[in-house]
């Protein structure tokens, strides 16, 4: 009796998931997120590897920078602001669209570095 | 007539009325935690000067209380004294409500809250408060298998063992809670190798005092016959346990005004501290300590029952009292960094720092004086945690039957 | 930095590799033993940031260190709390809710009148009660002696503002905006003076030194304790410098002259 109904639950399950996964038929709810083009060159990493590994890049150069005290090296958050932020709200998280905000939005993960770190570009004297 | 663990029976109106009171207070006290957490600390009356606040009071007192209430049971298992033996579940189940009631309100201050797991992750071991992490769940861990040695028939015989662990772990949690302002050097209210087996003796007086108002709140509400012969056992306790308390603290103060250096802080707590002075004397000394000392010792005064709770009431109250005191009183007084001279500064140096506690530290904690009551009240309706009967006949029969045992 | 190659590697036992093992192993050690020397000269050479340079880490060669002559810091005079506002994006307000990284204390003695007017700021000890009690470790000394909170694992318990016999910590009240992008600040943080340590690793001078130094006081020199060339170093050897409450034994990083 309980295998049985625990299969159709599976059944069940499946089917309502493949309705709501995004496939190349039904649209989606959440917007895609909009990747606004950067201000400067190129980024320290393709756009690939930067999606998965930002978050373990910012993990670790974190220590380095501030227990360790190195603040040479490639990655910078400071850095990595001024390229990205946006053109028209000088942030990457004012708006919906700025660029940290709608992926994040998109994959309901909440940033936490903005509550300390400044999302605005640095004003060079 | 032998005494059994029951749940407690029926759908009485009272029982659900108090537990969706309790559901209520609860309610109003996460309430109060996204106010804070969504705002910030500036919506409650902590700031750079009184940095922990109402919330820490009520935390504190009841992690006190937790390690107290384990009393009854330790008394059974692991120091003989077996006419406690059937409250011993009471008691462990008592003692982890109220820790989780009480660190509910600790976590649930934290400027970060959301950082929970970064404190369960990352340690500095020399912090007592890493320490105490360890402590609080260990002794959840103790007490939980300690109950299930109690609980389980095939277990009993483990119960001694297991009794020993818990009430060492007992002794060094709160031993931690005490050193916790015991190891501060900075502060005169604190710098201190007293303060760890004060708040010992002080957890051993609000342990009973709160587990007296439980058995006799929960005996009265189910109709449950409770015999005079035990409720004089506790009296007799209690008054050992308050005059400990009294004890230490008459020390510490004593030993305090034998330091010059110490003069003006002993002045701000003894004599002219305000509202402090009013808390300690009226509500530390007289109402926690001296007042329930008469009514318990005193032959003629009132009915034993009523007398008893009505001590473990005051007690509450002033453990409350002698908490705050020790707590915010330790932070009102200004930082000792030039002796002998007059200081003044943009940031409350050398002045008496003023707090007044917001609505909601109040809302936080008595909520998590409520999560502590709902967890006593759905267990004990659910699990048979409670002796059906301890009247005193069924008392005496009990300890002749484990006479018999052991013989 | 490079782990010390010269070091005995527990290679006992090994009797299948033999020769091939012991060549091995001593080719390290000699390799080691060479290049040793080299490495550490090129380590105390990056201790001291070079002005204008990000800074290749922090060193346990360097001591960061202050002397605050308290005879030339007049009454009234706020100059390096307004500097150290301006640069790490503080309000400036004094509300008992508001963050004061450094202030200035009046002192009187009673007996005789006198009065006395110094600045107090984190003293970065070398011993700090802060560190100690730090539940996550986020209160930690760097290896140069700077004493910081590590914000990324804060969770606002607010011990180590009770441990600190300086009260040179503040808590964040109200949610932040507007940080300044070198100084990151946090609602629910603990934070303090941290030695301007984004200028500090960039070779230059905290911000309340530089300030008292442009308005002409000079009541504050900053420089490294361990390198007995250093001004600081010179002047706590020829003057008496004293520690406020030097009887707490925590080694501070800032001392005092006129106390």
């Amino acid at each position: 009796m309980a295998p049985r109904f625990g299969v159709l639950v599976l059944l069940l399950g499946l089917l309502i998931g493949g309705k709501v996964y995004p496939g190349d038929t039904a649209p989606s709810r959440v917007p895609q997120p909009v990747v606004e083009s950067a201000r400067g060159g190129q980024c320290v990493g393709d756009p690939a590897f930067m999606r998965r590994n930002h978050m373990k890049l910012l993990k670790h150069q974190r220590d380095d920078t501030l227990r360790g005290g190195i603040r040479t090296g490639a990655y910078s958050l400071k850095a990595c602001i001024d390229c990205h932020a946006s053109k028209t709200t000088n942030s990457v998280v004012a708006s919906d669209t700025n660029f940290c905000q709608s992926c994040h939005n998109y994959t309901a993960v909440k940033i936490d570095c903005f509550e300390c770190h400044s999302n605005k570009p640095q004003v060079k004297p | 007539m032998k005494i059994e663990l029951r749940p407690l029976h029926g759908s009485s109106s009272g029982f659900y009325l108090l537990l969706g009171g309790l559901a209520l207070v609860a309610l109003l006290g996460l309430t109060a935690v996204w106010y804070m957490e969504h705002n910030g600390h500036i919506v409650t009356g902590m700031n750079n000067q009184i940095v922990w606040g109402l919330p820490h009071v009520f935390a504190v007192f009841l992690v006190v209380a937790a390690s107290g209430a384990l009393n009854v049971a330790s008394m059974a298992s692991v120091f003989g004294k077996t006419d406690f033996k059937p409250l011993a579940p009471l008691s462990g189940l008592l003692a982890i409500a109220l820790l989780l009631g009480g660190l509910t309100v600790l976590m649930l201050d934290l400027g970060r809250p959301d950082r929970l797991i970064v404190a369960m992750t990352h340690y500095n071991f020399k912090s007592i408060f890493a320490l105490n992490i360890f402590l609080y769940s260990g002794f959840m861990g103790f007490v939980i298998v300690y109950l299930w040695t109690m609980m389980e028939r095939r277990m009993n015989r483990f119960t001694p063992v297991a009794g020993f662990f818990a009430f060492i772990w007992r002794m060094a949690l709160t031993t931690g809670t005490g050193s916790i302002f015991g190891f501060l050097v900075a502060r005169q209210a604190y710098d201190s190798a007293l303060l760890a087996p004060l708040f010992v003796a002080l957890s051993f007086s609000y342990g009973l005092a709160v587990f007296l108002l439980v058995l006799m709140g929960v005996y009265q509400g189910s109709e449950r016959p409770v015999g005079d012969a035990l409720i004089a056992k506790f009296a007799r306790l209690q008054v050992i346990f308050i005059a400990a308390g009294l004890y230490f603290v008459t020390v510490y103060y004593l030993t305090n005004l034998y330091f010059t250096k110490h003069h003006a802080f002993d002045r701000f707590i003894l004599l002219d501290g305000g509202i402090y002075t009013l808390l300690f004397w009226v509500g530390s000394v007289f109402l926690g300590g001296v007042l329930p000392l008469v009514l318990l010792l005193h032959p003629r005064i009132g009915q034993l029952r009523r007398r008893v709770m009505a001590c473990a009431a005051l007690v509450v109250v002033g453990g409350f009292a002698q908490m705050y005191v020790t707590i915010i009183g330790g932070q009102a007084f200004p930082l000792v960094m030039f002796p002998g001279r007059q200081v003044s500064s943009s940031f409350s140096d050398g002045v008496i720092n003023p707090y007044s506690p917001s609505l909601p530290e109040w809302l936080l904690g008595f909520g998590g004086v409520a999560i502590a009551g709902i967890i006593v009240m759905v267990v004990l309706k659910v699990m048979g945690f409670l002796p059906d009967r301890l009247d005193d006949e069924a008392m005496q029969q009990h300890a002749a039957l484990l006479a018999v045992d052991n013989a | 930095m490079t782990p010390d190659a010269s070091a005995p590697s527990n290679d006992a036992g090994d009797t299948k590799s033999g020769r091939r093992g012991f060549m091995t192993f001593a080719a390290a050690g000699v390799a080691g033993i060479l290049i040793a020397p080299g490495v550490r000269l090129v380590e105390i050479a990056q201790a001291a940031p070079v002005p204008g340079k990000a800074s290749p880490g922090a060193s346990s060669k360097v001591r960061w260190g202050m002397l605050i002559d308290s005879t030339q810091c007049a009454s009234g005079c706020t100059d390096c709390v307004t500097a150290c506002n301006t640069e790490n994006g503080l309000s400036g307000g004094t509300k008992s809710t508001d963050s004061q990284w450094i202030r200035k204390i009046e002192i009187k003695e009673l007996r005789t009148g006198n009065t006395q007017s110094l600045p107090m700021l984190c003293q970065h000890c070398a011993e700090p009660p802060c560190v100690d009690v730090c539940p996550t470790g986020a209160s930690f000394k760097r290896a140069d002696g700077i004493v910081l909170v590590d914000k990324h694992i804060c969770i606002g318990c607010r011990y180590c503002m009770m441990a600190c016999p300086y009260k040179a910590r503040s808590f964040v009240h109200s949610p932040q905006t507007d940080q300044k992008p070198d100084v990151p600040r946090g609602m629910g943080t603990v934070e303090g003076c941290t030695m301007c340590v984004h200028k500090v690793d960039k070779g230059e001078m905290p911000a309340c030194v530089t300030a008292c130094a442009s308005a002409g006081h000079e009541a504050i020199l900053f420089g490294d304790l361990n390198n007995p060339e250093s001004e600081i170093s010179k002047r706590i050897a020829t003057y008496p410098s004293r520690q406020i409450r030097e009887d707490l034994n925590l080694d501070t990083g800032v001392r005092y002259l006129g106390i």
